[in-house]
């Protein structure tokens, strides 16, 4: 690693720790109904659509009805974004003339918006018209990241609470996460993307006469190059701010209209960890210890920083191949060397592996490189940290919630190690709390192998190299997909009526199968009475616990999925030194 | 009421007003802002010479005279550089197509310089993630300088003053790489003559 590297990455980490505490602190008195300071602005605006939905809200709700309201409002949010898609040529706003994707893509991209997943098997700029990204997907990027924060809070309060039949209001905390958390910080980070160079208009694409005119691959002469354009920032913001990570340009965050500078760069890497990583001081103040919060986030980072430096480190050490065509990938100070195949300039190697890791420890998805033609253990981590659950961070809300089931089967394992009954923050933890925890640990690890294994067996195809690598990208799509990450190997071909179709139940599984077990487990552990502490309580704020935590997220993810990575990037990795 | 039924009616209205507020107000007060306080930015970062858009300096563009710089290679198609398709090539590391490309452009390379026996740096060879990268490394324009300056029949101090106008280092002193913007460095060229 060089010295800027190290500094960078330092520095990147530096601020987001930094924001920990007061965006913690501030968001758990937006889910406490607390006064946040912009009530005077955005008060009446919520006051309204409490009206319109015919709520009180200060009447509560019990599990059930929280996970109906869950259930119902993304229902229809994918019956209008699949029929938004469908009916997209006869609609205004759309000066590509894009026609109607196919209705297994549309089916696909409307599950994969609204349960925060976010990913793409199509082109931004040639096939969705401004209307569909603006109304259609910038709205589920809010609406998605605020349900998984929602259900965050409901459990946070199902800790916290005892004897109480409800766990919060749905329609409460799903406003006032979008209210005053989300719209906020995606407004300042989208006019300072804006002043980067994101582009943010209504106007068709630009053509601009080229300096060299060329001949195309068909030799015909090519003497223009047409500049996108669109309503980029807006939608950017709250991609990373939401763990959304649907890009609005094919490339995503590679594109130099959706991410210019490494000022951009750096601010969009901030958004995809702050959020998932400010919730865990909210948790800790929501169930009363902040110590609690911070053990998890301890966890969390410990994970991380040891995984960057294995990508960092295996993409600087660029490609056995290319070296032995006499090609200089040694960093100096004019050039920043490694494994440069999918990655952009101005990034290099550190910023672009950071993000690697950032966004797919944060279930978020974007990539400003292309995780394709990283080398074997560089692309390997990305694909393990989604294959894990998403839990090193993982999405707004979703991840917290995600790694706490892993924290109530720490407890359960350490209580089994010493023969008591397992307790967290004065709950005991019973047979219906493990049932639940075991669904969400196993229903994302088998769709995700399970979905790979299918494609497979009918021979979906989808591939775009052979042997250890084609493994690898199917490997890598299902886990993305089944862990409602969305970045991808994108050399593989997911728009097929195969892919669209299981890829999207894929999506709907692994979303809802660990936010309901996640509920149940809220709407039981707030029914339940908090016992006082006792001398064989095992305490959850220790160092001896982070490292028990850490062991039990990397047995379960190494157990599961061990034996795949043998096949894919591990046989690759071999075959490449040979 | 049942549970599920009781949120249907809260289910529909909550769609809507969020959608009109993030998908709608949102979006669009963010493009008003963004026309009045950074229009040059918010419309595509622009070169417009005379009546002429040439480009804009955040897109590279595609060079194969060996009278100017010439940028990364470019996975966009049906032309390199094509800014209304991005595309990386996403050849995995072992994949013979990516070697075939790097072999490709280093036959290029030699043919338009054979003199030049000095390594060619890696970034010269791979293709950027987007296929628009504008930027090369400034090793990789100092490989290329020679034989500009002997195209053009320039001064290689020349040459390599306008390298350094054109190149811009890290944010900070920490964040990014050091880089060479290739479309605005080439149209610096032409100016010369």
């Amino acid at each position: 690693m060089t010295l800027p590297g190290i500094l960078s990455i330092a520095v990147y980490l530096g601020i987001v720790f930094a924001l920990v505490k007061p965006l913690g602190w501030y968001m758990a008195r937006v889910y406490t109904g607390k006064s946040v300071g912009l009530e005077r602005i955005l008060g009446p605006l919520e006051r309204l659509y409490y009206r319109i939905l015919g709520i009180h809200p200060t009447a509560e709700q019990s599990w059930k009805s929280y996970a109906a309201a869950m259930l119902l409002v993304n229902l229809f949010g994918i019956v209008a974004l699949y029929l938004l898609q469908r009916f997209q040529a006869i609609l205004p706003l759309n000066p590509g003339s894009f026609a109607a994707p196919s209705p297994a893509a549309a089916f696909n991209v409307a599950v994969s918006f609204a349960t925060n997943t976010n990913w793409q098997n199509y082109s931004g700029e040639t096939t969705y018209s401004y209307l569909v990204q603006m109304i259609g997907f910038t709205s589920q990027n809010f609406i998605s990241a605020a349900v998984g924060m929602s259900v965050f809070a409901a459990l946070a309060r199902g800790l916290g609470r005892q004897n109480s039949p409800t766990i919060g209001h749905f329609w409460v905390d799903l406003i006032r996460s979008v209210l005053y958390i989300l719209l906020p910080l995606s407004i300042m980070l989208a006019i300072l993307l804006v002043s980067q160079g994101v582009v943010q208009n209504l106007n068709p694409p630009v053509p601009a006469q080229l300096v060299e005119h060329i001949s195309d691959n068909t030799g015909a002469m090519v003497t223009t190059q047409l500049l996108p354009m669109g309503p980029a920032a807006s939608q950017i913001a709250i991609k990373q701010l939401g763990t959304n990570g649907g890009g609005f340009f094919n490339v995503n965050s590679a594109h130099p209209f959706e991410n210019p500078t490494p000022l951009s760069n750096i601010l969009q890497l901030l958004a995809i960890l702050l959020i998932p990583a400010a919730l865990c001081y909210t948790f800790g103040v929501l169930v009363g210890d902040p110590r609690q919060g911070w053990a998890i986030l301890a966890a969390m980072t410990t994970i991380f920083v040891v995984l960057l430096a294995v990508t960092i480190g295996a993409e600087a050490h660029g490609n056995p191949r290319l070296a032995a065509l006499g090609i200089d990938q040694s960093a100096t100070l004019l050039q920043p060397g490694g494994n440069m195949e999918g990655k952009e300039l101005r990034f290099g190697i550190n910023e672009s592996a950071l993000w690697a890791v950032a966004t797919t420890a944060a279930s978020n998805g974007s990539v400003n490189s292309m995780h394709d033609s990283y080398t074997p253990i560089g692309g390997m981590i990305p694909l393990w940290l989604m294959q894990t659950g998403e839990v090193i961070f993982g999405g707004v809300g979703s991840g917290l919630y995600g790694m706490l089931i892993f924290v109530l089967v720490t407890v359960f394992i350490a209580g089994l190690m010493v023969g008591r009954t397992p307790e967290y923050l004065g709950k005991k933890i019973e047979g219906f709390e493990m049932k639940m925890a075991s669904i969400a640990i196993l229903v994302p690890a088998i769709i995700t192998l399970g979905g790979a294994a299918l494609a497979l067996g009918v021979h979906a195809g989808g591939f775009q190299d052979s042997g250890p690598h084609g493994l690898s990208e199917l490997l890598y799509a299902y886990a993305s997909m089944g862990n409602n990450n969305g970045s991808a190997f994108a050399g593989f071909d997911a728009d097929t009526p195969w892919h669209n179709i299981v890829g999207g139940l894929v999506m709907l599984f692994a979303r809802y199968w660990v936010a309901l077990p996640a509920l149940a487990i809220a709407g039981s552990l707030a029914a339940r009475k908090q016992v006082a502490e006792g001398p064989g309580t095992l305490p959850t704020h220790t160092p001896l616990f982070i490292i028990l935590l850490i062991g039990v997220v990397l047995i379960v993810g190494a157990l599961t999925f061990v034996p795949a990575l043998m096949l894919g990037p591990i046989a690759e990795y071999l075959m490449l030194r040979s | 009421m049942n549970p599920v039924t009781a949120q249907l009616r809260p289910a529909i209205m909550a769609l809507l007003v969020l959608t009109l507020i993030t998908g709608v107000i949102y979006p669009l007060a963010i493009t008003g802002i963004a026309q009045i306080l950074l229009p040059t930015q918010a419309n595509g970062s622009l070169i417009v010479a005379g009546s002429q858009i040439r480009g804009t300096t955040l897109i590279g563009q595609s060079f194969t005279n060996p009278a100017y710089f010439w940028g990364r290679p470019s996975a966009t198609s049906p032309f390199p550089y094509n800014a209304a398709a991005s595309a990386g090539s996403n050849y995995g590391p072992g994949s013979s197509a990516l070697i075939d490309q790097a072999q490709r452009r280093m036959i290029a390379l030699h043919a338009a310089d054979p003199t030049n026996t000095q390594p060619i740096p890696v970034d010269l060879v791979t293709a950027s993630g987007s296929g628009l990268d504008p930027h090369i490394s400034p090793a990789a324009a100092i490989y290329q300088a020679e034989r500009v300056a002997r195209a053009r029949k320039l001064d290689r101090a020349q040459i390599q003053a306008l390298i350094e106008a054109h190149t811009e280092g890290r944010w900070l002193g920490i964040f990014g790489e050091p880089r060479v913007n290739v479309l605005t460095l080439n149209l610096a060229l032409d100016a010369l003559q």
